[in-house]
């Protein structure tokens, strides 16, 4: 297990480096980084002020050193607006996302989780087709558009629900059904496939030569062992809703990270962009690294396969 | 699953067996051809100009005429034909999703081939590349380069190009593995062919079928991308119609001017639908793996 984890940790510090290169190189792709700082109709001597203040006229290896000196002390650096710590900004934007991406979760995980299983159990019901049309709705519908439907319905139109921002715990609700919908049918794509291949498998028809009830031999085995890939796709899942929050943000007026991403291009402050995508990344890093650490308990072979 | 499954072969026996597989998918293969047609066919099927503004005739509904122009699906809130702009938006929406499927099935199987095929160091290199790339989620990763890029329709198609490869690396290194370890390969290999050679004429080939399930998955994602991207506005900018952006200015007329989102929202979810249904069934059929 030691092994198998530090590789693991070094791995996941080689990708959050060069998460960090790629994101250094995609800022000086358009060349100078002082252009998208200032407004447009910035004269020539503030493009200069401003360059030589943030250092832009440095050698570039020598700008990238300290950029990674600075994030490796958890410095983000300042808002070019607000003036204030770019950490302090996001400090206060992140319980938002973080309740809505768990609200979205409960969505996704309580509702895909079963109707994944149900498919699976009843294969070739009117009930499976039913569920498989809920999963396609949910897999093809944009989260802006149903969202916008959701706020015309239970807003607008029955006014049980508030229909933007945030007043109390019920105005979660529509956006976390928004962004739930599509990592819904993720889950249950996902275990209906799980679900289905270990319904082949010898061990389920001696459990049930055995006389177990059928009930028992989905909760007690099936489930067990269909585990793993929903673990799998819970790391990749949980980064997906992070990122789509910057849609559901934007249409319910919802005061998170992503609104606030897309409220910082408008407002060119790029020191914020970077670091919301900067977070999201090391977020989806740390939990791709739980989730295979997790599947090693739940699977030893994962384990001892890294040993080897 | 035999080939022969796949391919449509002249006897008449194979036909009907394929008339009998798209049944199921028939409603939707149709949904899929007819956005397909307005999009190619735009210029000749929208009944005016998608930018020609009419102020006099700002937020018509549908099925109203002025002045003899008559808007079937309404106008806009510059008095822009509704339905004129939701076909060319198909155009957009089609245009932005092939191309940067493209871009990204070319730079995701390129790299999955060769680091499968040559191992060692460029194996390392490259799957770590690709791991880095797929760990930034997706649209955050164009969000940021188009906030560098500017926004418009080809960065649009190169971000999404450039953002979406991993995933066709991963699938292209894996079954490049598999193919490698088969005994034609290694019977050509010893045989001397050289590795473009190898890799065009044998592994190609030998992991198109994975790689094609993977692009049409891709697709009707694209199209939400870009929608998505538009509804920001930092995709495809105005006036050129997208039904992302046509939703986007329509959401805030919900109340009074229903059918300006209304529309291309159900475009929107028609289109990716369809996608989608047929991307599962052609899975079904090529990916021996999901069969079961």
């Amino acid at each position: 297990m030691g092994r198998f984890l530090l590789k693991r940790l070094v791995q996941s510090a080689i990708a959050i480096l060069g998460t960090v290169t790629l994101i250094f190189f995609i800022q000086r792709l358009a060349g100078d980084p002082t252009l998208l700082m200032l407004p447009e109709g910035a004269t020539r001597e503030d493009i200069e002020i401003l360059r030589h203040q943030l250092g832009f006229d440095r050698p570039l290896i020598v700008q990238y050193l300290e950029y990674i000196a600075q994030l490796a002390h958890f410095d983000l650096g300042q808002s070019l607006v607000q003036r204030v710590p770019v950490a302090d900004i996001i400090a206060a934007r992140l319980p938002y996302t973080l309740c809505l991406a768990a609200g979205a979760l409960l969505v996704a995980v309580g509702v895909g989780l079963p109707a994944g299983i149900l498919m699976a159990v009843r294969r070739g019901s009117a009930l499976e087709r039913a569920l498989m049309a809920l999963v396609l709705v949910g897999q093809s519908m944009p989260t802006f558009w149903s969202g916008i439907l959701l706020i015309m319905l239970f807003a607008v139109t029955l006014g049980i629900m508030p229909s933007s921002g945030v007043d109390g715990v019920r105005s979660v609700v529509l956006p976390a059904i928004a962004l739930g919908a599509l990592t819904m049918a993720t889950y249950a794509r996902v275990a209906r496939t799980a679900v289905l291949e270990e319904l082949e498998r010898d061990y389920v028809s001696t459990a049930r030569a055995k006389g177990l009830s059928f009930r028992r031999v989905v909760t007690r085995h099936i489930l067990r062992n269909a585990a793993t890939p929903i673990i799998t796709i819970s790391a990749l899942e949980i980064a997906n809703l992070l990122a789509g929050a910057v849609i559901v943000e934007t249409v319910f007026a919802w005061p998170g990270l992503g609104q606030l991403a897309v409220q910082s291009i408008a407002a060119r402050d790029f020191p914020i962009v970077q670091a919301i995508v900067l977070l999201s990344a090391f977020v989806s890093i740390a939990l791709n690294l739980v989730a295979d650490l997790l599947y090693s308990v739940v699977d030893p072979r994962i384990r001892l396969e890294g040993r080897a | 699953m035999t080939t022969a499954d796949v391919t449509p072969a002249a006897d008449p026996g194979a036909l009907a067996r394929m008339a009998r597989e798209l049944r199921p998918i028939a409603p939707f293969l149709v949904i899929f051809l007819c956005f397909a047609l307005l999009a190619l066919l735009a210029s000749a099927i929208a009944p005016y100009n998608p930018n020609t503004q009419n102020l006099l005739a700002r937020l018509k509904p549908p099925g109203t005429a002025v002045r003899g122009i008559f808007y079937l699906l309404g106008t806009d809130e510059v008095g822009r034909d509704l339905l004129s702009r939701l076909i060319f938006g198909a155009r957009v929406s089609l245009s932005v999703a092939m191309l940067s499927v493209c871009v990204s099935t070319l730079i995701g199987t390129l790299l999955g081939t060769i680091a499968g095929f040559y191992r060692g160091a460029t194996e390392i290199i490259i799957m770590r590349f690709t791991d880095i790339v797929l760990s930034i989620p997706a649209i955050l990763l164009a969000i940021i380069t188009i906030a560098v890029l500017g926004p418009g329709l080809q960065n649009v198609v190169l971000v999404l190009g450039f953002t979406r490869w991993p995933r066709y690396a991963r699938v292209a290194y894996g079954q490049t593995l598999a193919a490698m370890g088969l005994t034609f390969m290694r019977a050509s290999a010893f045989n001397g062919a050289s590795a473009p050679r190898l890799i065009l004429r044998h592994v190609l080939p030998n992991i198109a079928g994975a790689i094609i399930v993977v692009a049409t998955l891709e697709f009707g994602l694209m199209v939400l991308f870009e929608a998505g991207l538009s509804f920001l506005g930092l995709g495809v900018q105005p006036p050129t119609p997208s039904w992302g952006s046509m939703l986007s200015v329509g959401r805030n007329y919900m109340g009074t001017a229903w059918w300006i989102a209304t529309f291309p929202g159900i475009c929107l979810f028609l289109l990716v639908l369809s996608i989608n249904v047929i991307g599962d069934r052609l899975r079904d059929r090529l990916d021996p793996r999901s069969g079961r």
